[in-house]
C-alpha cells in the first residue's frame, strides 16, 4: 500500500539493530498469528459445528478438565518467557552505548529540535557519519518531548531537567524522517525533522562547512539560515501569515501593539530582547509560549537573524 | 403502557406470584424525583444506564470529529489547538466517564443483588451517592468544556498541564477527584454486598462468573482509586500554588507523575475489562446451553487478573525509565497475558458440544473473543522491551487499546445490554434489528481500527494533528471505518429505544438462563423477590424448557421457588 520501503508492517531500516528489532517483531507476529488463527478456526468451527438447528442434540461434554487447564497454563507461560527474553536481549544492547560514541546534544522545545555537535555548531537537522556509533544527550526546555526515528527504530523522551539518553548506528547514506513522539500541544504533529546520514569522508567536511557559515555569508543570508535551523520558522512566517508567533514580514520598523496594551517599536534592541527574553514584552494577540533564547544564541547569530527580518519588508 | 398484562402463563409459572404483578420496579411509584433519589438497585442501575450512555454518545461525537479532521493531511475542519481538544475529550470523558463505570456501576448494579437473590446491594443509600457523585463529577468535567476545554490528553502529563495556560485543567482534574470516589463507594459497597448477602446454596465458587468479576474489579476500585485522587490533588496542588512535585522547573520530577498516573490507570484497565470477561462468561455459557467450562480456573484467573494489574504500570513508561526498571517490568507484563489467555480457552471449551444459539447477546459475545484475542495477542508486541521502543505513543497503540476496550468492554457491554435488557426493561427487541446493529458496529469497529495497527508500527505517532503524506490512505480508510461504526450505533439505539415502545413483553427467562435474576419476572419487582431463593449451579441450564405459550423458558415447579 505504500511505497517508501520496508516491509507491508515496517518501515526502511536504517540502523544496525533495526534488524535485531525486526527479527524479535518477526518472532512475535508469527507467533501471534498462529494462535490468532488457531483460535479465530476453533470459534468458526465450533459455532457452525454445534449451532442449534432442527435435528441437532448436543452429546455430552465435561465441564472442566484439569489437564487441559494445567496444559493451556503452561505453555503460553513458556512462549511468553521467551517474548520477554528476546525482546530483553535487544533492548539491552539498544540501552548501552558503546564507549567513544560520538556525541551530539539535543534540545527539544516547542516545536522544534536543535543539535549541537562538539564544535559548538548548532543545526535543526541532526547529521550523522554512517557505520559510526552516535549517541545523543537529550533534554527539553520545557515539557516532555520525545525523538522518534521509525527507520533506525529508536526513540526516547526527552524531559526537562534531566538528561536521557539513544543511540544508534547508521548503516547507509541517506535522509529519514525524526519525529515528536511524546504529545507536546499545539505543534507538536509538525515538530518534525531530518536525520541525514553523511558517508564517512564527507561528514567531516560538511561539519566544517557548516559551522563556518556567519564568516562565509552576508549577515543577512546567514539569518536566513539561521531562521530555519534555530526553530524560529516553527511559529513566524515569512510570508505575512500569523502562525504561533506574529510574522516577521514587514515588522521591521513598525509599531507592535503589546499584550497589555502599551505598544513597541520593533527595532534592533525589541528584537534582541524578544528573542533572548520573549516573555517580557508579548505581542498583543498571542500566547506567551516562546522558548528564551539566552544562552543559546551568540551575538553574532542575533545580529543576523536581525539583518534577515531588516530584508523581509512589507506589511506585518 | 399496558404491558402488565402479560401471557397469562408466564406470570404464573414464573417465581413471583401473582401479587406483584402490578408492582414491577418501574412502575412502583412515578415522578422525577421517585428516580433521582430513589433507593432501589434497579433504577440506580438504569440512572447509571442513561448516563454512562449520554456519555458514551458525548464521546462518540468526539471520536467522529477527530477521525473527521484526520481524513487529510492538514486542516479538514479545525486549527490544531481544537483537535487537540478534540482527542483530549474523547479520551476523557470515554474513560471516566463511560468505560469505568460502564459495566459495574450500570448493568452490575442492577443485576448483583438479583443474581444473589437480595433485595438490595448492602448500602442502598451510598449507592445513590456514588451517582450523584458521578453527576457531580460529570458535570465539573463537561463543563470544562465551557470555561476553556483542556489539550493535554486524558493522561494530564506534567508538566505541560501544568505550565500551559488552560483553564480547563482544575475543574476536570477536580472531576475526576470526585469520580474517583464514585468508583470507591460503588466497588465498596459490591465488596460487602458480595460477602454478606449471599443467598442460601451459593458458597464463593457457586457464584455466577460475573459476580467474581465485579467482585475483583470492586478490589482494584477500592484499592487503586485513591492513587488517582491523591495524583490529581497534587497537580492541582502545584497548579494553584506552584509547590513543585512534577514540575522540573519547581525542582519536581514529571516522570513521578507518570508512575503516580499510571498506578491508578493502569489497573484502571482491568477495571474496565474484567466486568466485560465477566459478562462473556454468562452470555457464552447460556448460549451454549452447556455448562461454563473450567469455572474455578476462569473465578480464580479474575482475581489472579486483579493482583497482577498492580504490578504491570511501568509498561506505560518504557521510553522514559531506566532499563533496569524497564526489565522488571517487561517481566511482569507478560505475566497479566496468562490468566487472559486462560479465560479464553475455556470460552472456547464451552463452546465446544454445546448447542450454539446466535441471538444478539452472543453475537457480541463471539465477537469479543475474536477482538479481544487481536487486542491480548498485539500486547505481547508491546510487552517485548525491542519492539515496545519502535511502537511506543504510534498508531500501534491507539489500536491495540481499542481493541481491548471497544473491541472487548464496549462488545462486551452490547453483549450484556442485549442480554439483560428484557429483564431491565420488560421488553423483548428485535432479534433482526440486533443483528444488523451487531454487523455494522463490528464491520465499522474492525476497518476503524486493524489499519492502524499497519500506520503505527510504520511509524505514524498518535495524537497528531497533520501527518506525512504517505499515512493519508490509512487514515482516510480509518475515518470512513468510523463513520459505519457510527451508524452501527445508531440502529442499535434505534432497535433497543423501539422495543421500549413497541417490544413484545418480555417472560420472566427468555434465554434459558439459571443465575438467579432469571427467577423473576421481566421487569422485577420493586422488592425483587417474594421470597427469598436457594441458588444451585448457576450453570445448569438442563431443568429449563422453552415454552412457546410463554415466550421464554420454564422451569417444572418442583425447584424452589
Amino acid at each position: 500500500m505504500i511505497s517508501s520501503g520496508g516491509t507491508m508492517w515496517l518501515p526502511q531500516r536504517g540502523s544496525t539493530f533495526a534488524a535485531d528489532v525486526d527479527f524479535s517483531w518477526d518472532l512475535v507476529f508469527w507467533i501471534s498469528t498462529f494462535f490468532f488463527a488457531l483460535i479465530t478456526f476453533l470459534l468458526v468451527w465450533f459455532v457452525l459445528r454445534y449451532r442449534e438447528r432442527p435435528g441437532y442434540v448436543a452429546a455430552p461434554a465435561a465441564s472442566h478438565n484439569t489437564s487441559l487447564e494445567v496444559f493451556w497454563s503452561v505453555l503460553p507461560t513458556l512462549i511468553v518467557v521467551g517474548l520477554f527474553w528476546n525482546g530483553y536481549r535487544t533492548y539491552l544492547d539498544m540501552a548501552t552505548p558503546p564507549a567513544g560514541a560520538y556525541e551530539v546534544q539535543v534540545t527539544g522545545q516547542k516545536w522544534n529540535w536543535l543539535f549541537a555537535y562538539p564544535n559548538g555548531y548548532v543545526d535543526g537537522q541532526l547529521h550523522v557519519p554512517e557505520d559510526t556509533p552516535v549517541r545523543l544527550v537529550m533534554t527539553s526546555q520545557d515539557v516532555i518531548h520525545a525523538f522518534f526515528v521509525p527507520a533506525f527504530r529508536v526513540k526516547r523522551d526527552v524531559m526537562p531537567g534531566r538528561y536521557s539518553q539513544v543511540w544508534f548506528e547508521a548503516i547507509a547514506p541517506g535522509t529519514y524522517d525524526v519525529f515528536c513522539a511524546e504529545y507536546c500541544g499545539t505543534s507538536h504533529s509538525t515538530m518534525l525533522t531530518k536525520v541525514i546520514v553523511h558517508e564517512r569522508a564527507d561528514f567531516d567536511r560538511w561539519l566544517a562547512e557548516a559551522s563556518d557559515f556567519l564568516s562565509r555569508m552576508p549577515p543577512a543570508e546567514a539569518g536566513a539560515l539561521l531562521y530555519t535551523q534555530r526553530g524560529c520558522k516553527q511559529c513566524h512566517s515569512i510570508d505575512g501569515a500569523s502562525g504561533i508567533g506574529p510574522t516577521f514580514r514587514g515588522v521591521y520598523g513598525h509599531d507592535q501593539a503589546l499584550a497589555g496594551g502599551a505598544s513597541a517599536r520593533v527595532d534592533e534592541n525589541y528584537i534582541r530582547e524578544s528573542i533572548l527574553a520573549p516573555l517580557t514584552k508579548v505581542a498583543l494577540g498571542y500566547e506567551p509560549v516562546m522558548p528564551a533564547y539566552q544562552g543559546r544564541l551568540r551575538d553574532e547569530e542575533i545580529a543576523a537573524i536581525i539583518e534577515y527580518i531588516k530584508t523581509l519588508e512589507g506589511t506585518p | 403502557m399496558s404491558s402488565s398484562q402479560t401471557t397469562p402463563g408466564a406470570v404464573e409459572r414464573s417465581a413471583t406470584p401473582a401479587h406483584a404483578r402490578g408492582d414491577d420496579y418501574l412502575r412502583h411509584s412515578r415522578g422525577v424525583l421517585s428516580w433521582i433519589f430513589t433507593l432501589d438497585h434497579k433504577r440506580i442501575g438504569v440512572l447509571y444506564l442513561v448516563s454512562i450512555l449520554s456519555a458514551f454518545f458525548l464521546g462518540g461525537v468526539f471520536a467522529v470529529l477527530v477521525r473527521t479532521e484526520l481524513i487529510g493531511p492538514g486542516k479538514t475542519i479545525v486549527e490544531p489547538d481544537t483537535y487537540n481538544q478534540f482527542f483530549t475529550l474523547h479520551g476523557a470523558v470515554m474513560i471516566f466517564l463511560f468505560i469505568i463505570p460502564g459495566i459495574p456501576a450500570a448493568l452490575g448494579n442492577f443485576t448483583l443483588p438479583l443474581m444473589l437473590g437480595a433485595k438490595d446491594v448492602a448500602f442502598p443509600r451510598l449507592n445513590l451517592l456514588s451517582w450523584w457523585l458521578w453527576i457531580t463529577g460529570a458535570v465539573l468535567s463537561v463543563a470544562s468544556i465551557l470555561i476553556g476545554a483542556i489539550d493535554t490528553g486524558w493522561t494530564f502529563y506534567t508538566p505541560y498541564s501544568t505550565t500551559t495556560a488552560q483553564k480547563g485543567v482544575l475543574p476536570i482534574v477536580m472531576g475526576v477527584f470526585i469520580l474517583g470516589f464514585s468508583s470507591i463507594f460503588t466497588g465498596l459497597n459490591f465488596i460487602v454486598t458480595v460477602h454478606k448477602l449471599r443467598p442460601k446454596g451459593m458458597t464463593w465458587f457457586r457464584m455466577p462468573l460475573f459476580l467474581w468479576a465485579i467482585y475483583s474489579t470492586a478490589v482494584i476500585q477500592v484499592l487503586a482509586t485513591p492513587v488517582l485522587g491523591i495524583t490529581v490533588a497534587l497537580l492541582a496542588a502545584e497548579r494553584l500554588m506552584g509547590i513543585g512535585i512534577f514540575d522540573a522547573g519547581l525542582g519536581g520530577d514529571p516522570v513521578l507523575f507518570q508512575h503516580f498516573f499510571w498506578f491508578y490507570s493502569h489497573p484502571a484497565v482491568y477495571i474496565m475489562i474484567l466486568p466485560a470477561m465477566g459478562v462473556i462468561s454468562e452470555v457464552i455459557a447460556v448460549f451454549s446451553r452447556k455448562h461454563i467450562f473450567g469455572y474455578r480456573f476462569i473465578a480464580m484467573s479474575s482475581v489472579a487478573i486483579a493482583i497482577l494489574s498492580f504490578l504491570v504500570w511501568g509498561h506505560h513508561m518504557f521510553t522514559s525509565m531506566s532499563p533496569l526498571a524497564n526489565t522488571l517490568f517487561s517481566a511482569l507484563t507478560f505475566s497479566v497475558s496468562i490468566p487472559s489467555a486462560i479465560k479464553v480457552f475455556n470460552w472456547l471449551a464451552t463452546l465446544y458440544k454445546g448447542t450454539i444459539q446466535l441471538r444478539t447477546p452472543m453475537l457480541y459475545a463471539l465477537a469479543f473473543i475474536f477482538l479481544f484475542t487481536i487486542g491480548g495477542l498485539t500486547g505481547l508486541f508491546l510487552g517485548m522491551l525491542a519492539v515496545d521502543v519502535h511502537l511506543h505513543d504510534t498508531y500501534f497503540v491507539v489500536a491495540h487499546f481499542h481493541y481491548v476496550m471497544f473491541g472487548g468492554t464496549v462488545m462486551a457491554f452490547l453483549a450484556g445490554l442485549h442480554y439483560w435488557w428484557p429483564k431491565m426493561t420488560g421488553k423483548l427487541y428485535s432479534e433482526l434489528a440486533g443483528r444488523w446493529g451487531f454487523w455494522l458496529v463490528f464491520v465499522g469497529f474492525n476497518v476503524t481500527f486493524f489499519i492502524q495497527f499497519i500506520m503505527g508500527s510504520r511509524g505514524m505517532p498518535r495524537r497528531y494533528y497533520d501527518y506525512l503524506p504517505e499515512f493519508t490512505i490509512y487514515h482516510q480508510i480509518s475515518s470512513i471505518g468510523s463513520y459505519v461504526t457510527a451508524i452501527g450505533f445508531f440502529v442499535v439505539a434505534g432497535c433497543l429505544a423501539r422495543s421500549l415502545a413497541r417490544g413484545v413483553p418480555a417472560p420472566a427467562n427468555p434465554w434459558g438462563a439459571n443465575s438467579l435474576e432469571w427467577w423473576t419476572p421481566s421487569p422485577p419487582p420493586h422488592d425483587n423477590f417474594a421470597e427469598t431463593p436457594e441458588a444451585d449451579d448457576p450453570y445448569d441450564y438442563a431443568n429449563w424448557t422453552f415454552d412457546p405459550g410463554v415466550g421464554g423458558y420454564v422451569r417444572p415447579p418442583a425447584r424452589p421457588a
